[in-house]
């Protein structure tokens, strides 16, 4: 492989790496903090999509659908939190996995009734269509380095939330004891309901900017899920740079096994999930008491 | 055991299963196995999630695995002995669940979860993106395995009664193993695992080997299912593995009332024929039954199962106990 393939490959692990954070952020936080195991988690991925190919054809603009489809997403995840999730906290894991399974069943079925089960694409917005020439014949599409830029930039408010504002300290709180912020006076469940809504958000928010590469089809939310609990695995349950890093590997391991071993790439990332298994079994970066 | 079963009611039910072929027209002989086969699926990993207190979300795989087996056992031209075939099946899918087992049982809790989740669709992976079982098309059984022994063939699983009662067959057998491996001493260790880990391992049991003995038991036992399923559909694709399949027979277990054997048979019975009365109702069934599923959990804690016992309850005015 020359120099150019291989910086756009890497450009393309860095950039499926960073959206898989997107979700794998949400669904490790709401693990970590709430205790729960969100298999619906991979819906709200392609209900984002979804609502970036329907606003986006409705208003003939991406970043305009961007701009009412997050905040859509994050009422919704609101809504959904003070609806359902919330009487899931005191269940036990086989509850809630069951609850969330019909949650998919649901949204999905939902997703075929107001939408249809075609594959549908959506437009890059015309600012961001030109590509940078590498070589003579190669080039990279702007749009990719745009998802890139975009989902860093959350990493790092992210990163600032939770260490710096008064919010991530009462979410770091509520993490390690519950009952124990609940009598400092603090409201724990607003907490809860704040943390899920982001994360639906996160979610969501990834499936809208990944419409345009990666084309809106039914069942892209479970695959999306799946290799988000590996990247939770791999990261430890709770750990948002355990998360990080273990997209970032997740996203090189698919992209240059894609590149490598055509036929087996898929089950690459298992291999990974079962070596970091072995040399240790909570995860990378697993917190303890987190 | 909370509730009693009268056993007149289950003699009638082995009668109406055993005559069944007799009076009731092919489909319903079909539909019927079908429903056995998810039966012994829904048994075997009962045994993970009601007896051993693992909620194994990948199940499904060693389903599939046993089922591709006997599909790749077949030759081109003739069949493959059901002798052969059938333990061959069982035993790679208790090796697959063997080897799986050894990683996944270093998790517990939610990680178990997730972790079971991720490798059976490591192995959905390798049946759809590989050629091995002809990718995601599946792939058709030439033909259905040969019963005969020593020159004598007993039954042929080609017809459609014979292998109802195969399926029938098996069931029972299955059914009989696991009571009998639940009332020994390693079966009464694995219930003791589900009530209290820690304190087995204080009694000195290396509680780590039991659950491995488990994960084995149940894969081989979800092959048995594979490999029936094979039989009766003759036609094998990844779906097979997938973790819808895996979902479903969670659902299976909770509607029947986990950690009881009886109750995953009608889990099972519940859990197919709901799909067929709402897929009957509406072509988006799929929201009906997603619907159903989160108001259970929301408003009916423990299930279908537990219902008799609130009704009764509610009856005699008694308060819930714990």
């Amino acid at each position: 492989m020359d120099f150019p393939s291989f910086l756009i490959q890497v450009l393309n692990a860095v950039q499926y790496g960073l959206l898989l954070f997107l979700v794998a952020s949400g669904l490790t936080l709401i693990f970590g903090i709430m205790g729960i195991i969100n298999l619906a988690h991979g819906s709200f991925y392609m209900i984002g999509a979804y609502l970036a190919f329907v606003l986006s054809s409705a208003t003939g603009s991406l970043m305009l659908a961007l701009a009412i489809g997050v905040p859509l997403a994050l009422i919704f995840g609101w809504l959904l939190e003070w609806a359902v999730f919330t009487h899931l906290y005191k269940r036990d894991h086989l509850e809630q996995v069951l609850l969330t399974y019909g949650l998919i069943l649901f949204f999905e079925e939902a997703r075929s009734i107001l939408v249809d089960n075609d594959v549908h694409s959506v437009a890059i917005p015309e600012l961001l269509q030109a590509s940078i020439a590498l070589t003579e014949t190669l080039s990279y599409p702007v749009y990719r380095l745009f998802i890139s830029v975009v989902c860093l930039a959350i990493a790092v408010a992210l990163y600032f939330l939770i260490r710096y504002t008064r919010l991530g300290m009462m979410i770091r709180a509520g993490s390690h004891d519950r009952d124990m912020v609940a009598a400092l006076g603090i409201n724990i469940n607003l907490v809860y309901r704040i943390v899920f809504a982001l994360g639906v958000a996160l979610a969501a928010f990834a499936g809208m900017i990944a419409a345009p590469v990666s084309t809106v089809y039914p069942g892209m939310g479970s695959h999306v899920l799946i290799v988000s609990f590996v990247i939770v695995v791999i990261g430890g349950i709770g750990s948002v740079w355990g998360a990080l890093l273990a997209a970032l590997v997740i996203g090189f391991t698919d992209t240059f096994g894609k590149v490598v071993f055509p036929d087996y790439a898929g089950i690459l990332v298992y291999v990974v999930m079962a070596a970091v298994l072995l040399w240790r079994p909570e995860g990378i970066l697993r917190k303890s008491g987190g | 055991m909370r509730r009693r079963v009268i056993p007149g009611v289950n003699f009638l039910l082995l009668v109406l299963l055993l005559t069944l072929p007799w009076f009731a027209p092919p489909y319903y002989v079909e539909l019927i196995a079908k429903i056995l086969v998810f039966a012994i699926f829904a048994m075997s990993l009962d045994l993970l999630i009601g007896f051993t207190g693992l909620v194994s979300f990948g199940h499904a795989a060693f389903f599939g695995i046993a089922a591709y087996s006997l599909v790749l056992l077949t030759p081109h031209a003739g069949a493959v002995s059901l002798w052969i075939a059938l333990p061959v099946a069982a035993l790679a899918a208790a090796i697959a669940a063997f080897v799986i087992g050894l990683f996944v049982l270093r998790t517990r809790g939610v990680y178990f979860i997730m972790v079971t989740l991720a490798f059976a669709q490591m192995v959905f992976s390798l049946f759809h993106d590989t050629k091995i079982g002809g990718g995601s098309d599946g792939v058709f059984l030439n033909s259905r395995p040969d019963a005969s022994l020593f020159g004598f063939t007993p039954f042929d699983l080609a017809n459609g009664v014979h292998a109802y009662y195969f399926v029938v067959a098996m069931l029972a057998l299955t059914f009989l193993l696991l009571e009998r491996v639940l009332r020994s001493p390693f079966g009464r260790v694995l219930v003791g695992i589900r009530s209290n880990e820690h304190r087995m391992q204080s009694l000195g049991y290396a509680t780590y080997r039991y659950k491995l003995g488990a994960f084995t038991l149940a894969g081989a036992l979800a092959g048995v299912a594979g490999f029936c399923y094979a039989v009766l559909f003759a036609f094998v694709n990844p779906e097979l593995l997938s973790w819808h399949r895996s979902g479903d027979a969670i659902l299976m277990v909770i509607l029947g009332g986990m950690g009881s054997l009886g109750g995953a048979i009608a889990g099972a019975f519940a859990f197919v024929s709901m799909q067929e009365f709402f897929s009957q109702a509406t072509k988006h069934w799929l929201l009906l039954m997603g619907t159903a599923i989160v108001l259970t959990v929301l408003f009916l804690p423990g299930g279908l199962a537990a219902v008799p016992d609130r009704i009764r309850r509610a009856l005699t005015r008694e308060r819930p106990h714990g």
